[in-house]
């Protein structure tokens, strides 16, 4: 029986969704140039990753595996991811403006990040129940947000240092992003 | 014409390869590359999606109607991946152990939607299949000097041979996460400057 700190230190700290498994790599290199977008992005995937985590754990148990149709879990997946992203974005425009502003831009990106889906796919391959996989998915994206941030907090930084041209850009940042998992790998062995 | 189809053919290898060019599909590129069979494996299935998916919606793509054409290509795209899934599953099984998440994951491969809607989406089918092979290409070929990269400094073995012996301790961290990232760095370091002394 895991316990649900043990998935929350495990899914934040040990296995960092991005600096561990490398999914949602795209909007880690593209939105954290400010700490403000990277915290905006954060809450965006924390929002969709749960609920579409919710909606594709209750499509999985209850119409595709007594069904039979388990091979059809990608294409159904991210069928469902690309319409609750849609979806959601809808009804936050609608509702709360505020929100929208906030959350706005990023939520078209999210459908082609790739953790949302890898999250909810990991789920299912964990044998999850329907709140450990809720809360998984919270803990991953708390982990996202983590990581982004810090990485955005160094790149504000480092805007401001000469850099040799050849390292300007992807370089430099890949290179801090090898630093901050260099990091991240004292953690393991925290849990097993 | 023929001018073009070759040009189709051999721009995405070099000249605009999708990783270390334009930085695209950069989860499986970090995710896999820990040996230099992985690093093929995925490219290999990679390209395959990559060459089907632009077949298809090359030869759909005036039944689409443009507002809902997303979605469309999104599931031509899965239904191939998991076609490819499921054949790797039956005759590769232990790469497809080693692949594992990432697999399923070719789905939201920045590449593929990419080319589906740059090119597939506006050329027709013969040079949307070129595109498809020339993009494929150099995925494959970065994932495998990634994957040969890391796998000689970080397990001092080359495909599986073992190229040292016991003269070299391998630096371990190649293979592990964080060497991923620093190994691409390493690389697209390299590609940057042989570009700058070209111009």
């Amino acid at each position: 029986m895991i316990s649900y700190f043990t998935i929350f230190i495990g899914a934040v700290f040990v296995n960092n969704i991005i600096l561990t498994q490398f999914l949602g790599i795209c909007p880690f290199m593209g939105v954290s140039k400010r700490i403000s977008t990277a915290l905006g992005m954060g809450m965006a995937v924390m929002f969709v990753m749960t609920l579409s985590t919710l909606i594709t754990h209750i499509l999985y148990y209850s119409y595709l595996k007594p069904n039979g149709l388990d091979f059809m879990m990608t294409v159904s997946f991210i069928l469902v991811i690309a319409s609750t992203v849609q979806m959601v974005e809808i009804i936050v425009k609608k509702t709360s403006p505020i929100l929208y502003q906030a959350l706005g831009i990023f939520l078209p990106l999210i459908t082609t990040n790739c953790a949302v889906l890898g999250i909810a796919i990991i789920t299912i391959q964990k044998n999850y129940t329907l709140m450990a996989s809720l809360w998984y998915a919270f803990s991953s994206a708390v982990g996202f947000t983590l990581a982004t941030v810090i990485f955005a907090g160094i790149r504000e930084r480092m805007a401001l240092n000469q850099i040799p041209q050849s390292l300007q850009g992807t370089p430099i940042a890949l290179i801090t992003a090898g630093l901050i998992s260099m990091a991240f790998m004292g953690f393991a062995g925290i849990i097993h | 014409m023929k001018q073009q189809s070759l040009e189709n053919l051999t721009r995405g290898i070099i000249r605009e390869n999708p990783i270390f060019v334009m930085m695209l599909g950069m989860c499986p590129t970090l995710g896999v590359t820990t040996s230099a069979i992985n690093g093929v494996g995925m490219g290999t299935a990679t390209l395959f999606t990559l060459i089907l998916s632009n077949f298809m919606i090359s030869l759909v793509k005036n039944i689409i109607p443009e507002t809902v054409r997303i979605p469309c290509y999104i599931v031509i795209i899965a239904s191939f991946v998991t076609i490819i899934d499921l054949l790797m599953q039956a005759y590769l099984p232990e790469l497809h152990l080693a692949l594992g998440i990432y697999i399923p994951l070719i789905v939201v491969n920045c590449i593929i939607l990419g080319r589906a809607e740059a090119f597939a989406s506006k050329n027709s089918v013969l040079q949307s299949i070129y595109d498809g092979i020339g993009m494929g290409c150099g995925f494959l070929l970065a994932l495998t000097l990634l994957g040969s990269l890391r796998e000689l400094l970080g397990n001092g073995t080359l495909f599986g041979w073992d190229l040292f012996g016991e003269h070299i301790t391998p630096m371990l961290i190649f293979i592990m996460p964080p060497g991923a990232f620093l190994a691409l760095a390493a690389i697209i370091l390299t590609v940057n400057k042989l570009r700058r002394n070209r111009q």
